[in-house]
């Protein structure tokens, strides 16, 4: 032991002079660096002339700050992460029992998302947690149900779409073109978008079976940008880029209404004050059963055959030729199933908005969708969900970001940083977790126990 | 489609089959028979059109001509190249496996032989909508389908393995588990593209056992380049040597067929290099430099990695054709040593070697021209 320790203390010395040169150096690059970016600033004057704005006082905060933050890595830090890691190697490597929050992930998730709405009303009252259920509950769920429905297609079989809000665009537009003219109700235009979508979801499939990889990216890209110029130019119809507004609401089966001026409006009948939360409320728990549904047809399916065909067809379709297994509907299936969800989530989203326009079905909604399923992990339920949250809950926390005021002065507007922020955490996650929240696959039937199959074996599919 | 009575001995009856990439004939009229409960074993040098013939009769060629039939054990007859790719595993019972394996490797084992139910379950489980439900009779279907894996798993003896990754196993465990994945789609006719590539000798003793016991259900159709495996456990031999059968028979009489120890196995050192002094030209040495290579693991045969049919059929009716020059192919040396010796009574070698160069020296570009081919990545390559 004594061989070991003596060393180390040889070793600890050192560091803080080198963290003191390093330090230094730091500085001096930082000086170097900012004294034309912070210490120097032009201006114009109150009579339009430029002038040299001096600011040493911040430039000397900035050098200092990185001279002192180089110090405290070298020296401080980066010797205890050497010696965490060398501890960590040293220690047998004990395969760590998950804990309780691990084991019970998925019926602790269940929990609370049914306590959700009740724990904000009572935190914030009725008007208060209209923000949290809203903005943050129905919003997450919405890209939740879509990067599930997503899933199927990209996680499972393996095919890489790009254009998956076209069937989220088309189940929205079905809702509020049928809504609005037939006057029909939410629960039997629901399953009608779903079918429309899917119906669009094999007619993407057909054109596209041949194509692998980059094309087929490519394809549906196009599809995509396809539906919602069609949106936008097909005036008589969707109304262009003005959209489509007063989308009848969704009743509850009937029974209730949520309209104030209707008989049977929720407070009238259960005489309770009225409030516009009532509605969010229902909607909230209208789009979680939406999710279950998801989940469970999604569960279900990966244990029949065909969930285990697309995911053979991710692996190998060569292979699954060789098998018997008809490669061209097990693609179409992919498709129009998880289109179908993606029309479940459309017409869920325009009663719920009230309005649509092709603005809210532009490419960028494709991309985070597709980003939420990659970072989630490729196939698994859970991380996606948790990606969902970080995604969409976090670009929504990050509009909360006013205390920042009090740190960088009044004119800084942190909205304009959110991007910037969200994109460094994405960086930051795919660099820690290459293959997304949850790496790891969970087989489909086992012979003696269940093991995850760890991501290095599974493949991305080829498009 | 046969009515003769004999013709159901057969369980698969290949006529005149040609396959051509472009104005390269990977297969020149290829006729031979495979007998119902034997292994039938197709052997040939490196490039010979062995996969290719196995490609054209699982679906994954269409032949540019001729006709492969199946006689499956209830009478029922399927002209195989009429079919699409995946009806041939599903009603033809027609199973393969291939040359760089093709496992999927992220599924577990179970899985693996679950996914190669496919159409049975597909079936019990109403085409999804029963099992999305949990009906009872997809359950049972089900749990009959993990029984049948079990079964090839004990059999291929990867029973302990069957939650890990098929992509966790070593090669020789994926060959053996590609072979019970292929035999959990309930085959008559399995087709193995060699299945011993890479094997270590108990490896492959432990095959050749696996091999033996199949064949008492389901006849073998074999592409192997170890002897061993062949002369041990094949009843038939078929060999084939640039696209063309230059002997048939069992492993005896192939053995000492002097026309396929020259194509296969090939011809005297001395004779080589006489030709190669002669000839002077390094393509040529590559020719004839097609004896059974030691070295040779999957993934060295550009066969598989051919694209799709859709890629190389447009090219089919070409009319140009290119043909091998007679200098390359040994069996023809053999057959024009044959000759001469008979014109004139002399130590067989001189002549002969003589002879082959005489004819492969104006043929010279001929020679080239097929050597590039094959290292160009073209389909179906031959050397």
């Amino acid at each position: 032991m004594a061989a070991t320790v003596s060393p180390e203390r040889d070793v600890v010395a050192p560091p803080i002079q080198r963290a003191f040169r390093e330090g230094l150096y730091a500085g001096a690059i930082a000086l170097g660096l900012f004294v034309l970016f912070i210490g120097l600033r032009t201006d114009q004057n109150i009579s339009n002339e430029l002038i040299l704005v001096q600011r040493w006082l911040l430039l000397a905060l900035v050098v200092i700050a990185t001279a002192v933050g180089r110090f405290l890595y070298v020296g401080y830090a980066q010797p205890a992460m050497e010696r965490a890691k060398a501890e960590k190697a040293k220690a047998p490597a004990v395969v760590a029992e998950p804990g309780f929050v691990r084991r019970n992930f998925n019926k602790i998730g269940i929990v609370v998302l049914l306590l959700y709405p009740i724990a904000m009303v009572l935190a914030f009252g009725f008007q208060g947690s209209l923000k949290w259920v809203d903005n943050f509950g129905i919003q997450i769920l919405i890209y939740v149900m879509l990067a599930w429905g997503l899933n199927i297609v990209v996680g499972l079989a393996g095919l890489l779409d790009l254009g998956y809000v076209a069937f989220y665009a088309v189940g929205a537009y079905a809702y509020a073109l049928l809504g609005t003219h037939f006057g029909l109700s939410f629960w039997i235009l629901l399953p009608a978008a779903g079918c429309m979508a899917a119906f669009w979801g094999v007619m993407l499939g057909f054109p596209v079976l041949r194509l692998r990889g980059d094309y087929l990216a490519i394809v549906t890209l196009a599809f995509g940008e396809i539906i919602r110029l069609v949106i936008i130019n097909w005036r008589e119809v969707t109304n262009g880029s003005a959209g489509i507004s007063g989308i009848p609401k969704v009743s509850f089966f009937g029974l209730m209404s949520f309209n104030v001026s209707d008989p049977n409006y929720i407070a009238k009948v259960l005489h309770i004050a009225q409030s516009g939360a009532y509605y969010k409320i229902f909607l909230y728990y209208l789009i979680l059963a939406l999710c279950f549904l998801t989940a469970f047809v999604t569960i279900r399916l990966r244990r029949l055959p065909v969930g285990r065909a697309w995911e053979a067809l991710r692996e190998d379709e060569i292979a699954c030729r060789s098998l018997g297994i008809n490669t061209t509907t097990t693609k179409l299936t992919a498709f129009a199933t998880g289109a179908m969800f993606g029309g479940f989530a459309g017409s869920f989203f325009a009663a719920r908005q009230g309005f649509v326009s092709p603005e809210s079905f532009v490419f960028l909604e494709s991309a985070i969708i597709l980003a939420i399923v990659v970072l989630g992990g490729m196939g698994s339920l859970g991380g996606i969900a948790v990606a969902a949250l970080v995604m969409i809950g976090g670009t929504e926390i990050l509009r909360e970001l006013g205390f920042l005021k009090v740190v960088f002065g009044p004119d800084f507007t942190p909205e304009l940083y959110r991007m910037l922020l969200f994109g460094m955490a994405m960086v930051i996650v795919m660099l820690w977790k290459p293959r997304g929240f949850v790496g790891s696959r969970e087989p489909t039937a086992f012979l003696k126990e269940r093991r995850a199959v760890s991501g290095s074996f599974t493949k991305e599919g080829h498009g | 489609m046969n009515t003769t009575p004999s013709s159901s001995d057969f369980i698969l009856q290949v006529e005149h089959l040609s396959m051509k990439f472009g104005g390269l004939v990977a297969i020149g009229d290829l006729s031979f028979q495979a007998r119902r409960g034997e292994i039938t074993a197709l052997i040939g040098p490196n490039g010979a059109g062995k996969t290719t013939v196995f490609n054209c009769i699982t679906g994954f060629y269409k032949p540019t001509e001729g006709m492969i039939t199946l006689n499956k054990r209830d009478g029922s007859t399927y002209l195989l190249e009429r079919l699409p790719n995946h009806e041939i595993p599903a009603r033809a019972n027609v199973a393969r496996t291939f040359q760089n394996i093709r496992l999927f490797s992220g599924m577990t084992l179970l899985e693996n032989l679950l996914v190669a139910q496919h159409n049975k379950l597909m079936k019990a489980s109403g085409y999804t909508f029963l099992g999305l439900f949990g009906f009872p009779s997809y359950r049972q279907a089900s749990a009959e389908s993990i029984e049948l894996a079990r079964h090839w798993l004990e059999k291929a003896d990867l029973v302990d393995r069957a939650d890990d990754p098929a992509g966790d196993l070593p090669y020789g465990a994926q060959r053996r588990l590609e072979i019970a994945r292929a035999m959990c789609t309930g085959p008559e006719l399995l087709c193995l593209d060699e299945p011993a590539a890479g094997l270590n000798p108990r490896e492959s003793a432990a095959l050749n056992e696996l091999l033996m016991d199949i064949k008492n259900s389901t006849s073998i159709l074999l592409i192997e380049h170890d002897m061993s495996v062949v002369m041990q456990i094949s009843d038939h031999v078929v060999v084939l040597e640039y696209g063309r059968k230059i002997s048939d028979g069992s492993p005896q009489t192939v053995r000492t067929d002097p026309r396929v120890i020259a194509a296969y196995l090939g011809v005297d050192d001395e004779e080589v290099q006489e030709v190669l002094v002669e000839v002077g030209d390094e393509d040529v040495i590559e020719q004839l430099d097609t004896g059974p290579d030691s070295a040779h693991g999957p993934g060295n045969s550009a066969s598989m990695m051919a694209g799709p049919v859709s890629d190389t059929f447009e090219h089919a009716d070409e009319g140009e054709r290119v043909t091998v020059s007679k200098g390359a192919s040994k069996a023809a040396q053999v057959d024009a040593r044959a000759a001469s010796i008979a014109r004139k009574p002399q130590p067989a070698a001189k002549p002969a070697a003589k002879s082959s160069t005489a004819k492969a020296a104006p043929k010279k570009p001929a020679a080239k021209e097929t050597a590039a081919k094959p290292t160009a990545g073209k389909p179906g390559g031959r050397k």
